[in-house]
């Protein structure tokens, strides 16, 4: 057996090993996973050394999206991030259908940040519906050139050629893609030439709806997928930071190292100066490997002066909130139609019915600490390598803090080991940059502890909703009143995507949708605010379902109190305002049938679960809901369903079967759209039961697993999943499975036992709270 | 020095006797297949064979496993994919993939000393693995079809 000697000091020197150690030995190489080409870093998910597969002969390239090498491999740049979605098989897939490609010569290309990619952002399960009218015509485009060229070939009409499997035929005589291209095409199509081309008709997409393997499965079983905590090179030095108390407004007084200096590998500790704001106060511990580094940082002293923030609590955010939503003149006022007045409607009601909901602050915890390796390469570029999931809003920061110009910055997307929107903000590469450039661009490669992650995040920030409805003498619904008060991501991070309210005021769309229905209510008024309290306390961040994720379960908590409070069936009394008309009729493309199709799922998951049925055991029930995700502009809807039971005495709910019913329109990949329900629907359950922290002193209390309890497998129900056929426009599949699950389980709650659980997670001290007060 | 024998090679390694085996394995071996994920043995991220057990490679340090035989994901399919390995390729149980090496040492040494494990076998020893992305239903399934396909494997071997 060989043996061999491996130190941080003389890895270089290890000699070339067996097959088995191949990372060793690329290692010793010095460039580990292949030093990236300035301003072409890229990856390839589905090779172990993530390199972008190179064309082999003659490469054409119809459009940006994609080339065909002589071989005929076609290979697809995607500008999304993978984080378990599988979107570059989604994207490649949608092409390779339209282009009449064979899906074995397909590949994908995570690219880099170049600007010519335009807006790059991975969220808001917009992936799929964004690029499906872009990479069909991509596809069309390729497809037509290969034809012309085939039949100019032939000297026969273009029209007789078909294409299909990546060859193209006409007459008895075929051509593979790969000949095709070697014998020299430069076709290119102006946008207005793109727009214009023949898309193929749903019944001649070929690859659509079938179960393809992901291209990016077999390197994430064998430990060779690469994600940002493994971006490696040559002559990096390790950094751990050491936070400041609060998010903001602390400042480094001093920094003592002394017990520090005699642990082997520590090198120095660096007071950051942050001239974009995004990280202030942070120290940053240097040295020759990663545990160095850590070890470092637990016996180095830091001082600051601190601000107001190390004296908010969660008590004061959501404190905050009320008064918020108590004053009528707060917050922006949202577009729900022209529907009559809603405090006359009000004031003429002869009832009214009112509940407040609320949810606790919630972490991320992708599973991947947040990382970074930042250096300035050989060319004068600044190349950062990490997990993003919104390159186009990171890289600004990263030249505000670098202090250069936009083309003197690239990112290199890596694997994500976890997105739920995390990365979205890319705030923690810029301490990582930071230390770079007080090292005169020599890599760094920052890792934040799990803690330490924890307190940087940029949690769900707490929230309140509150919902008022208007009964005439006849109990029918005549008015609405709806307002949601939180810290907003949007106007924190990029006030320029916000939208203004009918009363001018901006909002914050991913803290409000949800709260625009799809209910026929009469009068109605949805009012969005933002809480600066909580803003200066913390980043708030976007995560996995946003808005439609908390909003959901006071709406359809709500629907269902309000059913009761008249003494209507929750079920039926929300198919009796879903009514497909006026705004809620939907529109073209993306929200065709509106309410009518919000009801089909509704009506399909209550027959699916058997929801009704008289026969459960004491204390069980099946609980309903419905919501769409994301926004009314792309509503993918869902029906959802849980059985669950009570324990009277712990205030333990036990889930046992999930249901979900989702028309999210056409169904690219079946076997994906499940994983992302599945995966999606369980985080809705681990957010409704189990997630949860709370802000004590700015920080959150709870920062790794010993007190931060995500869903385990052991709690994971059964779920049965439902996806309606249909030829409508895909929309997205990411999070909506999760906005129905906490009403669900709320409303099931109340089924069972009687007590109403108003705030997220439903504990089980909460339960028994709230059997004991009698709310039961 | 520390010698140990990691996916069949001997290693001897010069490092702080109290640095986790995680570290050493990624920074030292470079093999990065091994995760990061809580630091203190609650995820799972970071699971290795230590002596053939499933070991929490982030909280073990390097003194500790000094002439022991080390497997990592690395070195479970180095003669082709592990029936588990190719379990989780049929039924594609990765999403972001962050915790499947971890999962799936778990997953083989639950096998070896459960060839046969009911549901509630599994959701015992799984528990420990925390999977961010909820591939939980999958995972159950892959180890399941892989078990299977390891007796099927034995009877006709």
């Amino acid at each position: 057996m060989d043996e061999q000697r491996l130190s941080a000091d003389d890895r270089a020197d290890t000699p070339r090993l067996s097959r088995r150690s191949f990372l060793v030995s690329m290692c010793a190489a010095g460039a580990v996973f292949g030093f990236p080409r300035a301003g072409l870093a890229a990856m390839n998910p589905g090779a172990a050394d993530g390199q972008p597969l190179e064309a082999a002969g003659r490469r054409y390239e119809p459009t940006l999206w994609y080339w065909i090498d002589s071989q005929g491999q076609v290979n697809v740049n995607v500008i999304r991030a993978e984080m378990g979605q599988h979107v570059g098989t989604a994207i490649a897939r949608i092409l390779a259908d339209e282009l009449g490609a064979r899906w074995e010569d397909v590949h994908i290309d995570h690219v880099d940040s170049d600007p010519k990619w335009g807006t790059m952002v991975t969220g808001g399960s917009w992936s799929v519906w964004q690029s499906w009218p872009v990479y069909r015509r991509a596809g069309a485009a390729g497809r037509t050139a290969l034809a012309e060229k085939a039949a100019a070939l032939w000297g026969v009409s273009a029209d007789a050629v078909t294409v299909a499997d990546g060859r193209v035929s006409a007459g008895g005589r075929s051509i593979g893609f790969g000949e095709l291209v070697q014998k020299g095409l430069d076709r290119q199509f102006s946008q207005d030439e793109l727009k214009a081309l023949p898309l193929k008709s749903h019944d001649e997409l070929t690859l659509l709806g079938r179960n393809l393997k992901a291209l990016d499965i077999d390197t994430k079983t064998n430990g060779q997928a690469i994600y940002g905590i493994d971006a490696q090179v040559e002559g990096m030095v390790h950094a751990v930071p050491i936070l400041p108390p609060t998010r903001y407004d602390c400042a480094i007084t001093n920094i003592d190292d002394s017990a520090a200096k005699d642990i082997k590998g520590y090198q120095q500790t660096l007071k950051l100066e942050d001239p974009s704001g995004t990280a202030p106060g942070w120290a940053m511990v240097i040295a020759d490997n990663h545990w160095a580094a850590l070890k470092a940082s637990r016996q180095i002293k830091v001082s600051y002066n601190t601000g107001d923030a190390t004296e908010v609590g969660e008590a004061e955010i959501q404190a905050e909130n009320r008064r918020l939503v108590d004053d009528t003149g707060t917050g922006a006022i949202m577009d729900t139609g022209d529907n009559g007045d809603v405090d006359a409607t009000f004031a003429d009601a002869a009832d009214t019915f009112q509940a407040d909901y609320t949810t606790q602050t919630v972490l991320h915890f992708q599973l991947e600490p947040a990382n970074a390796l930042v250096f300035r390469n050989d060319d004068g570029v600044w190349e950062v390598h990490t997990g993003n999931q919104w390159q186009s809003l990171c890289l600004p920061w990263l030249q505000e803090a670098l202090g250069v110009k936009e083309d003197q910055v690239v990112m290199r997307t890596y694997m994500l080991g976890g997105g739920f929107g995390r990365r979205l903000n890319g705030d923690y590469a810029i301490p990582a940059a930071l230390a770079s450039k007080a090292l005169g661009g020599k890599p760094v490669k920052m890792i934040l502890t799990r803690e330490d992650d924890s307190h940087f995040d940029s949690t769900r920030s707490p929230t309140l909703s509150r919902l008022r409805m208007a009964f005439n003498a006849d109990n029918k619904v005549v008015g609405m009143d709806s307002a949601v008060a939180s810290g907003w991501p949007t106007k924190v991070m990029i006030p320029g995507f916000m939208p203004k309210g009918t009363n001018g005021e901006p909002y914050d769309p991913f803290s409000s949708d949800g709260i625009d229905h799809w209910y026929g209510v009469g009068a109605q008024r949805a009012r969005a605010i933002s809480n600066e309290l909580a803003e200066h306390t913390f980043r708030p961040g976007w995560l996995r379902s946003v808005s439609p994720g908390w909003i959901n379960f006071a709406v359809e908590s709500f629907m269902d109190e309000a059913a009761r409070y008249i003494g209507a069936d929750p079920v039926q009394f929300r198919l009796d305002h879903f009514k497909a008309e006026g705004r809620n009729a939907g529109q073209a493309p993306n929200s065709v049938g509106g309410a009518r199709r919000q009801a089909a799922v509704l009506k399909r998951v209550a027959a699916l679960s058997d929801y009704g049925r008289d026969d459960l055991p004491a204390d069980s029930a099946i609980g309903i809901a419905t919501t769409y995700g994301q926004s009314r502009d792309m509503p993918t809807w869902v029906g959802g369903a849980v059985h669950l039971s009570v324990d009277r005495e712990s205030g333990r709910v036990d889930v046992h079967k999930i249901w979900l019913v989702v028309d999210c329109g056409t169904v690219v990949d079946p076997d994906g759209a499940r994983a992302q329900v599945e995966g999606s629907a369980l985080w809705g359950l681990s957010m409704a039961l189990y997630e949860g922290t709370e802000f004590k002193n700015g920080r959150v209390v709870d920062s790794n697993l010993d007190s931060y309890g995500p869903l385990r497998m052991i709690d994971a129900p059964e779920i049965e999943i439902e996806l309606v056929e249909s030829t409508e426009v895909p929309v997205g599949l990411g999070e909506p499975g999760t906005t129905v699950v906490a009403p669900a389980i709320a409303n099931g709650i109340q089924a069972a036992v009687g007590a109403r659980l108003r705030h997220l997670p439903i504990t089980p001290a909460a339960v028994r709270e709230a059997l004991q007060s009698g709310s039961a | 020095m520390i010698e140990c024998t990691i996916n069949g090679e001997t290693v001897r390694l010069d490092a702080d006797p109290d640095m986790p085996l995680l570290w050493a394995l990624r920074d030292l071996a470079g093999l990065t297949g091994t995760k990061f994920g809580c630091g203190i043995g609650l995820c799972g991220a970071c699971t290795v064979h230590v002596g053939g057990r499933a070991t929490r490679s982030c909280i073990t340090p390097l003194k500790d496993v000094a002439g022991t035989d080390i497997t990592t994901i690395e070195g479970l399919g180095a003669d082709g994919p592990h029936p588990l390995q190719q379990a989780w390729r049929d039924l594609q149980v990765p999403q972001c993939g962050y915790c499947q090496s971890g999962q799936i040492m778990q997953a083989a040494a639950l096998l070896k000393d459960m060839p046969n494990p009911s549901d509630e076998d599994i959701d015992a020893v799984m528990t420990g693995n925390l999977c961010r992305c909820m591939t939980y239903p999958r995972i159950r399934g892959a180890i399941r079809d892989a078990a299977a396909a390891m007796k099927e494997a034995s009877a006709h071997g």
